[in-house]
């Protein structure tokens, strides 16, 4: 047996030259497309930081923490816009994920029949489908309206409270959070309900077949397997939370005086650069700038977080 | 408690032990009828197999006997199944308990993604077991023969196991909720040699405290392990197109491998089957 005829017996049969070369140029094609989302992303993030250089000498990390807004003395802080940012997502976030899980387990376990559950969810994926500009106008006309007598009772109520402490006149950070909540409600729930159905079937039976209550299965079998998919779904919505300016911008008030309570008017970083940027020049373009690397940072620490909470989690229940 | 279940020794004439009667059952998944007029007495502390073609009905059935059919849309079951004189599917009798007293081992393994104690704890806590947690994860895996195996790594997760000591953690999970009867459906179709053995030797233990029905399409391993065996075939009806399920004899092992009285059985066992 002759150790060298290795090599010689795979170079007698050659793959034409074409077919080689469609291998290797696909193999680049997906190099380059996977190479211009990164190259996109670094080119955005250079850009705002480019933009932001004078407003970071200028204002330096104060910029984080005052609160004053004033293009005519040319001084600028974003706290506001801040607190607002992180406020009307973390609370929105509070209250869509019960609301968007509960809703995912009503449509997954067989609590009504299959056919009014599809019907259900079809309508829970519609809500994601309205224009944000729609859902800020109904938050104007409707819902805001709507809400004023109760924001009022939690004024005179719990008025010594920090986040109640001002008389709710209209436009404000709480109508804010609650359209928050239905345009990341269908994120939540939509994402939930497909790590649901994912749970395997041999689970599910597992539980039941030693006497678990559907109550019992729900919470502590069928959920904890489906959580590292949920917590993805749930930062998913958060960044959309953080993200989200035309509705937002629509219905909280606009007003860079900072205030801790939830019913005056307040501002976010999305919604304020949509405000200024068409008027805007000189040292506010690098403010503005300045903010919106803030927002990128923010965005990116929670996307670290979800995946070290994701993997965390996941490295629990698989 | 396990020692308030009497420990029938395996005389198959004690017919007046019955655990389980059918009466009459069909069951339908929708407009689509899985097996009919099933008739049959499971005696109490033996091992009674399912044996038939796939399709016929058995694991169907055996899924009737704690209500685990419940969990399927459109499944609905005529006539009775009888518990120690009590219908299961009576209005006022909850699938919950009826599970709790007839647990069951499934054909995949299907451990808990958590640690081999707490996928023993679960179910006994669920139940409300109030006694010394410990002891009883270790009776319960020592009852499976996998408490050697495990004894020093139960803080481990269960699903690391290979797949026939999976399958044991899942029977040991199911005895220590201390039903009254498991069922197993196929529970050794999924294992190699050597974990069916260790499974067949636990059933011949476990028969002693629990009656155990199993469904297999092992033939060797019905009569290796039960006493009684129930041949499922599939038929052709003439009142509806397609073909259904049905009990074609339920007899000791012994006569049904030996001596069966249809000609069915006769051909299926001896392996000349359509």
């Amino acid at each position: 047996m002759r150790l060298d005829s290795g090599p010689d017996l795979f170079t007698l049969r050659r793959r034409p030259v074409s077919d080689k070369l469609a291998d290797r140029g696909f193999r680049w094609l997906t190099v380059a497309l996977a190479s211009l989302v990164g190259l996109v992303l670094l080119g955005i993030l250079l850009t705002v930081m480019g933009g932001s250089r004078q407003a970071i000498s200028a204002y330096g990390l104060a910029f984080l923490t005052t609160s004053n807004w004033d293009p005519v003395g040319d001084q600028y802080g974003a706290l506001t816009a801040i607190y607002g940012t992180i406020v009307t997502s973390a609370l929105s976030l509070v209250i869509a994920v019960p609301l968007g899980v509960g809703t995912a387990i009503f449509l997954t376990e067989n609590i009504i029949p299959t056919k009014l559950r599809d019907i259900l969810a079809l309508m829970v994926e519609l809500l994601a489908a309205i224009p944000s500009v729609v859902l800020g106008l109904w938050a104007i006309f409707v819902m805001e309206p709507f809400l004023r007598p109760f924001l009022s009772f939690l004024y005179t109520r719990l008025g010594w409270l920090p986040v109640f402490s001002t008389d709710p006149q209209g436009p404000g950070m709480a109508p804010a959070i609650l359209i928050l909540v239905v345009m990341i409600l269908p994120i939540i729930t939509a994402i939930a309900r497909d790590s649901l159905l994912q749970v395997p079937p041999e689970l599910r039976q597992a539980a039941y077949g030693i006497g678990t209550t559907r109550w019992g299965a729900i919470l502590q079998v069928i959920l904890p397997a489906a959580v590292s998919g949920i917590a993805g779904g749930v930062m998913l919505a958060l960044g959309r939370a953080m993200g989200e300016t035309m509705a937002v911008t629509m219905i909280i008030g606009n007003s860079n005086n900072f205030s801790w309570s939830l019913l005056a008017p307040g501002n976010t970083i999305s919604s304020m650069l949509a405000n200024q940027f068409g008027e805007a020049d000189g040292n506010q373009v690098s403010a503005l700038m300045y903010a919106a690397l803030v927002l990128m940072l923010l965005t990116l620490l929670v996307n670290v977080l979800a995946q070290w909470v994701v993997r965390r989690l996941s490295l629990k229940y698989t | 408690m396990t020692s308030s279940s009497p420990t029938t020794s395996a005389s198959s004439s004690s017919q007046s032990d019955i655990c389980l009667s059918l009466e009459n059952v069909g069951i339908s998944y929708g407009t689509n009828e899985a097996v009919r007029n099933v008739f049959m007495d499971i005696p109490k502390g033996q091992v009674t197999a399912f044996i038939g073609p796939s399709g016929c009905g058995k694991s169907t059935v055996l899924r009737a006997l704690n209500r685990m059919n419940d969990l399927i849309e459109g499944c609905t079951l005529k006539g009775r199944v009888l518990f120690h004189g009590q219908d299961l599917y009576a209005r006022d009798v909850d699938a919950v308990e009826v599970r709790r007293r007839i647990g069951m081992v499934f054909q995949k393994p299907n451990p808990f993604p958590k640690s081999i104690y707490e996928n023993i704890a679960f179910g006994a806590r669920i139940n409300g077991y109030k006694g010394d947690m410990d002891e009883l994860v270790e009776r319960s895996l020592r009852k499976a023969a996998i408490w050697d195996e495990t004894k020093d790594k139960l803080k481990q997760s269960g699903c690391a196991l290979s797949g026939g000591q999976q399958q044991r953690l899942c029977i040991a999970r199911t005895v220590a909720i201390e039903p009254e009867v498991i069922l197993m459906d196929e529970p050794c179709s999924a294992l190699d040699p050597i974990s069916t053995l260790k499974i067949e030797e636990m059933i011949h233990e476990l028969k002693k405290s629990y009656t155990i029905v199993i469904v297999t399409h092992n033939m060797q391993q019905a009569v290796r392990v039960s006493d009684m065996t129930g041949f499922f075939n599939v038929q052709a009806k003439a009142d509806i197109d397609g073909k259904v399920g049905c009990l074609e004899e339920f007899a000791p092992t012994e006569q049904i491998f030996n001596a069966p009285s249809q000609q069915a059985t006769q051909d299926y066992v001896s392996g000349r089957f359509g």
